[in-house]
């Protein structure tokens, strides 16, 4: 009995006919509170009076109250920063460290790496960044969870006529968008040669993505990233990371000899795993950020 | 003294005004779409003192063009990956706040906070 | 360049507070974003050109318009609570 009902709610789940908001929040929209005679008492009666007093005062005090707890605030941390070392100054402990000396100096010879900032990042730090991947992704497993929703056919006809109108967008965005792409991947992949990498690469393109579908429409681009590429994408470049990582930690920490040499400084095939571990972070958010933004526009992929 | 006191120390002083507006936004204001405002403004001034640690006045970004990397020439490149890190996991948790408070609005239909904890209030003198 | 950068800070404590006091939500967001611009810039000048563009593209794009489109998901189902009640009636 239980495992009819469990295949059932599988299969429902497959063919994307799972109704999220139903099982996650019991009703769907309790749009209009059932006026029921017998709770017409109930709504009149004060809910705790002596809580609403305190509320009215609290809300008549706000402003002076608020006032008052920021200056205690900023003198009781002014009083923290006056213990501190002088803005700039080249003698205060967080830049005399030898953690410092070495990832300066001995960076560009281990890691390859002319930007140093990606090189900590993606190869002296690299399980943080793998973390910082994860809680991405966890991050919009619960966008999905709180958000997915069926949408009826006639709210989506109604959205394509209104998108339909606005040539303005549709020109900027004919423009716009190619130099957008362009640009998102030559940060991408420049992330060891200088500033960016993979979030600020992925930023870009998935922002490039958001302004195709605000121009647009969402149906074009569901062809490239709907619900089931979303999850290929961002689970093999996950994996990926996690993989490669472990490969390279492997090898470092034995000193066996690796076939992603750190290579010759400068040139774009260089500095080991970390373009190709740049392009699974770029993708990771690229995607991510796109989902947020069709998950809050319109409740599904 | 004090004029020298805040010369010296701008950023770090800019950071915790911004950072005490944030956390009095955040912990004062009833409308949850300002409380998320409040948290990401309280976010980057944390991220904007971290960073200020790590400048060093009259050297460059860390990025060895010359292939001779001295130390007395870049500026320090912890807090910029740290921080870096940051920003994108602030990212996920405003989306996070703002998916909770959609369903907060789609089921109480509204975003005070205070009517939200009268409604609260209600169902449960009602269910008991 | 001093004069740049205390211009900035000032015009980055202005946005800060003013988003905090205003009443007006599609307002107070429309200044956070041009908060998480003038940060952006601040990270330049503190020559941290890779927070300077992710924050660029995150704080000041992506978190935005998440922001903007809860708003006005919440404006829509307002709209149409109401619209339903007019009927019901």
């Amino acid at each position: 009995m239980k495992r009819q009902r469990f295949k059932t709610w599988l299969s429902q789940w497959r063919e994307d006919r799972f109704d999220w908001t139903s099982e996650t929040m019991g009703e769907l929209h309790p749009s209009a509170p059932q006026a029921q005679p017998e709770d017409d008492a109930w709504r009149d009666r004060p809910v705790r009076r002596l809580y609403e007093g305190e509320l009215k005062f609290f809300r008549s005090t706000f402003s002076y109250m608020a006032a008052v707890l920021a200056f205690v605030m900023i003198f009781f941390l002014l009083r923290a920063v006056v213990e501190m070392p002088n803005f700039g100054s080249a003698d205060s402990p967080a830049s005399t460290s030898p953690v410092i000396k070495r990832y300066i100096e001995d960076g560009l010879k281990e890691t390859g790496a002319v930007n140093i900032v990606a090189g900590v990042i993606l190869d002296y730090r690299a399980f943080d960044t793998l973390g910082e991947s994860h809680v991405l992704f966890t991050a919009s497993v619960a966008v999905f969870i709180l958000l997915l929703q069926t949408v009826p056919e006639k709210e989506k006809e109604r959205e394509r006529r209104i998108l339909q109108d606005d040539l303005i967008l549709k020109k900027t965005a004919q423009v716009l968008i190619p130099l957008l792409v362009l640009f998102g991947i030559y940060v991408l992949l420049n992330g060891h040669l200088g500033p960016g990498g993979g979030f600020s690469g992925g930023a870009i393109i998935g922002s490039s993505f958001i302004l195709y579908s605000l121009a647009y429409g969402p149906e074009r681009l569901s062809s490239l990233i709907n619900m089931k590429t979303y999850r290929a994408i961002v689970v093999s470049a996950l994996f990926f990371y996690s993989l490669s990582k472990c490969y390279s930690f492997f090898c470092g920490a034995n000193h066996y000899e690796t076939i992603f040499g750190p290579g010759t400084p400068g040139a774009i095939f260089s500095a080991g795993l970390i373009m190709p571990l740049n392009v699974a972070v770029g993708m990771v958010v690229a995607c991510t950020m796109y989902g947020f933004y069709t998950v809050f526009k319109q409740g599904r992929l | 003294m004090f004029e020298e006191f805040f010369w010296n120390n701008r950023i770090q002083c800019v950071a915790v005004v911004l950072f005490a507006v944030g956390f009095v936004t955040l912990l004062l204001h009833r409308n949850l779409l300002k409380k998320v405002i409040g948290l990401n403004i309280m976010d980057t001034a944390a991220y904007l003192f971290l960073t200020s640690l790590g400048y060093i006045s009259g050297r460059t970004a860390p990025i060895i063009t010359d292939g001779a990397p001295a130390m007395e020439k870049y500026v320090n490149p912890l807090p910029a990956g740290l921080v870096l890190t940051g920003i994108v996991v602030s990212v996920s948790v405003t989306a996070v706040m703002l998916s909770l408070s959609l369903r907060l609005y789609r089921r109480y239909h509204t975003l005070n906070l205070d009517d939200i904890y009268q409604e609260i209030h209600r169902e449960q003198e009602r269910e008991p | 360049m001093d004069f740049i950068e205390i211009a900035l800070l000032i015009m980055l404590v202005i946005c800060g507070i003013s988003t905090c006091v205003t009443k007006n939500l599609l307002v107070s967001l429309i200044i956070f974003m041009a908060y998480s611009v003038i940060m952006s810039i601040i990270w330049a000048m503190l020559e941290a050109p890779d927070l300077a563009i992710t924050e660029a593209a995150v704080g000041a794009g992506v978190s935005s318009i998440l922001m903007f489109l809860s708003l006005k998901k919440i404006r829509d189902l307002k709209r149409k609570a109401e619209k339903d009640e007019e009927t019901e009636i």
